[in-house]
């Protein structure tokens, strides 16, 4: 075990800890933007810089190893000095629309310019010049909001594996961008959205969830994936009784099997809850016509048809397709159904289809 | 030439830098012949004894470095940083042209220290014809047997600046995006295809035939104690002998600019002195007594960097000067951290806007925070130091700043 | 699956895929895989006949003739017996039937084999190698293993090869097939099967019947029930009377269509649950709007045995009810009292009946779902099976014969076609077609097929053409590839109006399982003129 103290509290952390971790066990909120404990280490965005005592530089405390005997200050005027003046420097680069930014509320910009009370840059001079259209249904790309974290460069390789965006150009000029500069549809992009999950800001998001609802106006429900059966954990996100869109929870504890990460499907597959098309009330049909029906009137048919089938044709006339997209509870009673209530085993489901 | 001491370029114009024998016949390979003697402790600590210090710029102990290489891994490396992207920087191209097989040597005795059998030579993009003359020198020193079963591979560079940076230059070697690691975990312990590496500079390989077959000793004689053998270095600007020489470490600053250069160009007056490179201090008159060795330019918060030495004279605006440097460093900042990228851009507008004659006082105070912020908090050296000509001269040149600034 | 799938990250050292394009069509397991190749430098074998994404960073990728997996696997097992790599205390200890196995693989040496699946002798050398010399060797299959007219014996083999090899029963190890649907491990589970109550209790063992009906309270039926396929065959032949269809879409998802469209119409009443009117609803008589599934709750198992909450979002629309409900107001009417008041209490009770379930509750799962079997409240789940010991006792190797798939190609119809799933979409499409972005991005079905074959036809990339079985034919766009090779062509079946089982067929059946053969049959492709 290692001995710190870190803002005059002495603490103990294991030998190979990070000091971003320490600090944060030892209960100081040290600012982050390209830290993400799901992907590789990049130490590139400086606001973890912390004072430890006899260096000479602040330290990124994302990528220091703790050493024996650190003193560590996390708050230290050279320490806010120097994230005010990181914030400064992407506020100057910034196209700030906080009052249209579906971000606005969960932005790590908006977030650290209030906690450090910067309200505005001092070197406002030039702005970058990113924005690229793409005109996929997927993902909104706005780079003049980007805070060149690569957060989502790491999450495209290290999660999905697509390798489908990258860092181009240098300097200030550097950009994400896919290996030609073009469209995602026209790279390896499989429109997973692991990019939007991960972009601290409001340079990435959903083009379906555009102007639905932000963030602290939805509630979210945690809820598994209705489509493959590997059982993603997602949240959908709910305004005014409708979903709006779906959020992630990367806890391996809420989200065992795919820690928040989601395919095309689970993440923006969902609007069809809402569609037009939705049945809505019960039909029956009428001289090949369906006409709208009471629960009354269509179950009691249901039930005068059964009845009267298995009476003069016996219950193995009936058959039930159950379903595997319903519940494990409306499967249990659908089958009970059929074997109780009808009397026949006539139950099967697209399992093998 | 008065005071030159030359080790390195001793036989300079007298060999053929690709000819293994040409060098062999004024006593090389005796070193690597010597190191292979030696056990591989012994060998790493005869170079600590030496006293020798990186010439790439931050002068850290070979001997020191060697010594983090973990024994126990299979592959190591040993990588020579021949990026020399310092504009007036020159002293390794020359060095090679002059006497390459030496570099080789050094690589070689390196190779022996760690246990290593690869080396590669990351060779400055706009170099291209040194390219050819190291593959013909390692090809000869490879046929005469030398090397043994040691092999060096000649890598080129593409031209950024920040490929110096040694994790810069690793990931520009695997074929990656030159842009610099964090730092732990070093190269020494994890570089190269996260392989153990040793990446020194081309003077720093060089010094280490003549330390073996001299002994440390003589090596730790020369020069400043701290600091000692040799420094080639390259002198340019308003001076009225722009070439480079080999002198001992405590050679003094003023006697660089006066005795082996010859003073000012055309009769006119000093201003200022960069010393180190495009990121050196500009050296004002009073501080020119000083040693060129690396602890005491520390002293005086300049540094000695490459070796390169840039005059100025008195018809020099300063202001303009850093406004030109300060535009090389936006350009040539990789785009990883924020304070580099972001502070290189803003750092070239305001000084700009000062050279313009359209900035007023705060913006002076704007540069001073960003230079404090980009030296605490950017992530490689190019950032940290990338402020330090605008600082100095702001210490030493405030009133060619002042006589520009709109006061209202 | 036997293991979980966080062990396809983290545990196997080596990976061996056939018949799942694991990327497309159960992505995060597919990027989970590829993370563990590329940064743990996990062994890869693909076995496809399409050169999905993950063989570009396969060690060895193994294109063979569709149909032809048996033959394959056999050839591998030859392979690891003939050089010994077996593991002989596995066998020894925990199997049986093992020289009845040898007998048959004895003559699929490499070489016959690549004869029959084109596959060369050296890459099925090397696969068998990889994957029995591996610390944990773990297979994933899916329906392109499963969906013919041998899926039974296919299964079969796999098992095989994995209990020659020992990979069994530790993690990163297994035979792990990749479930299509969401819950389809659950309504297996939950006995919505015709040979099996709740938790695989066979309706056939008098024990069984006899404990259901005590905790029913009714008599049941002992003889087996009809499998869907068989079902719409009895329609076909007027002797099913009454389908009740639950949130399928049979007219889209079964083979050869023009077969089911009369086998429905034949119905005297079909009665279809669902959420949209989807091709089969608008041949129902009754049609009742129950909920999507982000309007109710309940619990999903997944394809690696683990139950998980499914919550309750939004108030769902209208004159809709909930699914269970329905259900049980029409029990109710049928005579048979049920009465929940929620889907927990419809879970406490399944908990009485499936033993694998008995230590699941909802506030257990509250926050993290459990891999059943899980028979007590104490009971961690159970990520991997067969730890020690397989639930029947000794693991039963099956000796299994090659068998060519039932429709060969010929001169009239001289390619293969294969079907399956796109990234973009799910299953019939009732929900991907409806998702506006999802629909924008891939709006069309289309048959793939490779650059020479098409340059043969005077076929362009995009181009309209006609594709062709005994069953029917549908027109499409053609995308020009090389990941199949010339004789073989793939199109997806989510798309109605191109509607790929229009052209598979329902002739012959997986004898065991009842599975239709999508993956193969013989087909005709055409310019449109
Ligand atoms: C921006 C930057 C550029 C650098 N360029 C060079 C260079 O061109 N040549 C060099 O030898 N070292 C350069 N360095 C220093 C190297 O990172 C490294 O310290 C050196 O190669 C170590 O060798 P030494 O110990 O022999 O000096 C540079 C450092 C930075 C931060
Ligand atoms: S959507 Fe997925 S594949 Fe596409 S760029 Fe984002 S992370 Fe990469
Ligand atoms: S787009 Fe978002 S995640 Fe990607 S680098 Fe920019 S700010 Fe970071
Ligand atoms: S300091 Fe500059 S050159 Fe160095 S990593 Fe940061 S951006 Fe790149």
């Amino acid at each position: 075990m290692l001995n710190l103290t870190i803002n005059g509290q002495a603490i103990q952390v294991p030998r190979g800890t990070m000091l971003l971790d320490a600090c944060q066990m030892a209960g100081a909120d040290v600012p982050t933007f390209c830290y993400d404990p799901q992907l590789h280490l990049a130490g590139s965005c400086r606001m973890c810089v912390v004072e430890v005592q006899g260096r000479h530089n602040l330290q990124a405390s994302c990528v220091t190893p703790c050493v024996d005997n650190m003193v560590v200050d996390t708050e230290s005027p050279a320490t806010v000095e120097a994230r005010k003046i990181i914030l400064e420097l992407l506020l100057a680069r910034h196209n700030i629309n906080c009052h249209v930014c579906e971000k606005t509320g969960e932005c790590k910009l908006q977030d650290y310019c209030y906690r450090y009370g910067v309200d505005d840059s001092r070197f406002a001079g030039e702005k970058g010049h990113f924005t690229s259209e793409d005109p996929n249904p997927f993902i909104e790309r706005d780079y003049d909001k980007c805070i060149m974290c690569t957060r989502c460069v790491r999450a495209c390789d290290e999660i999905t594996g697509a390798q489908a965006i990258s860092v181009k150009d240098r300097g200030h000029h550097a950009k994400i961008s896919t290996v030609f500069d073009g469209k995602l549809a026209d790279s390896t992009c499989v429109f997973c959205g692991q990019c939007i999950m991960v972009c601290p800001v409001g340079a990435l998001s959903s083009k379906v969830s555009m102007n639905k609802g932000r963030a602290y106006q939805c509630e979210k429900v945690l809820t598994t994936c209705t489509y493959c059966g590997t059982g993603c954990t997602l949240e959908l996100n709910v305004k005014d009784n409708q979903v709006v869109g779906v959020s992630s929870n990367r806890d391996p504890v809420y989200s065992p099997v795919n820690q928040g990460a989601l395919c095309v499907k689970g993440r923006f597959g969902w609007d069809f809850i809402h569609s037009e098309d939705r049945l809505t009330t019960p039909l029956i049909k009428e001289n090949g016509q369906f006409r709208a029906a009471s629960w009354e009137e269509a179950l009691d048919l249901a039930a005068s048809k059964l009845k009267s089938i298995k009476t003069e044709y016996g219950p193995d006339s009936i058959a039930l397709f159950s379903s595997a997209r319903v519940t494990n509870e409306e499967n249990y009673l659908a089958q009970k159904m059929m074997r109780a209530a009808i009397g026949t085993n006539n139950v099967d489901h697209c399992a093998r289809l | 030439m008065a005071n030159e001491k030359r080790v390195l370029l001793e036989y300079a114009d007298q060999i053929d830098p690709r000819k293994a024998e040409d060098y062999i016949k004024v006593g090389g390979y005796k070193g690597l012949e010597k190191a292979r003697s030696m056990n591989r402790r012994d060998l790493i600590e005869e170079v600590k004894k030496s006293g020798l210090r990186g010439r790439g710029g931050a002068g850290f102990n070979a001997g020191m470095k060697w010594s983090f290489v973990p024994q126990y891994a299979d592959t190591k490396y040993v990588v020579c940083n021949f990026d020399e992207g310092e504009p007036g920087t020159y002293k390794d191209r020359i060095i090679c042209e002059k006497n390459a097989q030496a570099l080789l040597e050094g690589m070689a005795i390196c190779a022996t220290a760690i246990d290593s059998k690869q080396g590669y030579i990351y060779c400055r993009g706009e170099y291209p014809f040194m390219v050819k003359l190291l593959n013909d020198a390692v090809q000869s020193a490879k046929a005469s047997g030398a090397l043994g079963d040691f092999d060096i591979e000649i890598r080129m560079g593409a031209g950024a600046y920040v490929c110096g940076e040694e994790t810069a230059l690793i990931e520009s070697i695997e074929g990656h995006r030159g842009e610099p690691r964090f730092k732990p975990p070093f190269p020494g312990v994890s570089g190269l295809w996260s392989q153990p590496t040793v990446v020194n500079n081309v003077e720093t390989f060089a010094c280490l035939p003549y330390i073996l077959t001299n002994g440390a000793d003589w090596f730790a004689g020369i020069g400043a104690a701290s600091y000692p053998g040799t420094k080639v270095i390259t002198l340019t600007g308003d001076i009225e002998n722009p070439t480079y020489f080999e002198v001992p470490t405590d050679y003094l600053l003023r006697d660089v600019i006066y005795k082996l250069g010859g003073g000012i160009k055309d009769g006119k007056k000093f201003k200022a002195v960069q010393v180190g490179g495009t990121s050196g201090a500009f050296i004002p008159e009073q501080n020119l007594d000083t040693p060129i060795d690396f602890d005491s330019m520390a002293a005086i918060g300049a540094s000695l960097g490459s070796g390169a030495v840039l005059v100025l004279d008195e018809s020099r605006d300063i202001v303009d000067v850093v406004t030109r440097i300060s535009k090389f460093f936006e350009h040539e900042s990789c785009g990883k951290c924020n304070p580099c990228r972001e502070g290189t851009w803003r750092c070239r507008e305001i000084m700009e806007r000062i050279n313009a004659g359209k900035a007023c006082p705060e913006d002076i105070e704007k540069l001073t925070v960003l230079s404090r912020v980009m030296k605490n908090a950017a992530l490689c050296g190019l950032g940290q130091a990338a402020p330090i000509p605008i600082d100095s001269t702001l210490k030493y040149f405030k009133q060619e700043y002042s006589c520009k600034l709109i006061t209202l | 699956m036997t293991n979980s799938i966080d062990e396809l990250e983290k545990d196997a050292t080596a990976i061996f895929l056939i018949g799942t394009n694991t990327t497309e069509n159960h992505p995060i397991i597919g990027y989970k895989i590829r993370k563990n190749v590329r940064e743990n430098g996990a062994k890869l074998i693909v076995a496809d006949p399409r050169r999905i994404e993950l063989a570009e960073i396969a060690d060895v990728y193994m294109q063979f003739r569709p149909g032809t997996d048996v033959a394959l696997l056999n050839g591998m097992m030859n392979v690891i017996i003939n050089e010994g790599l077996l593991d002989q205390k596995f066998i020894t200890e925990r199997t049986e039937a093992f020289e009845d196995m040898k007998q048959i693989v004895e003559k699929y040496t490499p070489e016959v084999v690549a004869a029959i699946t084109g596959v060369p002798a050296a890459d099925i050398r090397k696969a068998a190698r990889i994957y029995a010399e591996a610390e944990a060797g773990s297979i994933c299959y899916a329906m392109g293993l499963t969906q013919h007219h041998t899926g039974t014996d296919n299964v079969k083999s796999v098992c095989n090869l994995a209990m020659l090899t020992g990979h069994l029963g530790r993690p990163g190890t297994g035979v792990n097939p990749l479930r299509g649907q969401n819950n389809v491990q659950g309504a297996c589970d939950m006995g919505a099967l015709p040979v099996s109550y709740p938790a695989y209790q066979a309706v056939s063992a008098d024990a069984n019947r006899e404990k259901f009906e005590k905790a029913w309270g009714v008599k049941l039926s002992p003889h087996n029930g009809l499998t869907l396929t068989a079902a719409i065959n009895k329609a076909y032949q007027g002797e099913l009377k009454a389908l009740y269809v639950l949130g399928e879409n049979p007219m889209i998802s079964d083979p050869d269509q023009h077969h089911v469209e009369e086998a429905l119409d034949n119905l005297e009443f079909l009665i279809v649950q669902d959420i949209f009117l989807s091709e089969t609803a608008q041949k129902a008589d009754l049609i009742l709007p129950g909920v999507s599934w982000a309007e109710k709750d309940g619990t999903f198992s997944n394809t690696e045995r683990r139950v998980q909450r499914v919550r309750q979002a939004i108030i769902p629309p209208a004159n809709s009810r909930q699914d269970w409900q329905i259900l049980m107001d029409l029990t109710n009417r049928l005579g048979y009292s049920m009465d929940y008041g929620s889907p927990q209490d419809i879970f406490e009770e399944i908990r009485t009946v499936a033993p694998s379930y008995a230590g699941i509750s909802y506030a257990r799962i509250e926050r993290t779902g459990l891999h059943w079997p899980c028979p007590n409240e104490e009971h961690p789940g159970t990520p991997i099976l067969h730890i020690g010991k397989f639930s029947r006792g000794q693991g039963l190797f099956h000796p299994v014969e090659f068998k060519e798939p039932f429709e060969l190609p010929d001169e009239e119809y001289p390619l293969i076609l294969s079907t399956g799933r796109s990234l973009f979409h799910y299953h019939t499409g009732t929900m991907t077609r409806r998702t506006q972005a999802l629909d924008a991005h891939q709006p069309t079905n289309e048959v793939q097929v490779n650059h020479h074959t098409a340059a043969a036809l005077g076929i362009q990339d995009g181009e309209m053409v006609r594709l062709s079985t005994r069953r029917g034919s549908i027109e499409l766009k053609a995308k020009l590839t090389d990941i199949l090779n010339e004789k073989v062509v793939f199109t997806f079946f989510h798309f109605s109006e191109a509607a790929a089982n229009i052209l598979t067929h329902a002739e012959v059946l997986d004898p065991v399982a009842g599975i239709p053969e999508y993956k193969v049959c013989a087909a005709r492709l055409e310019k449109i003129v």
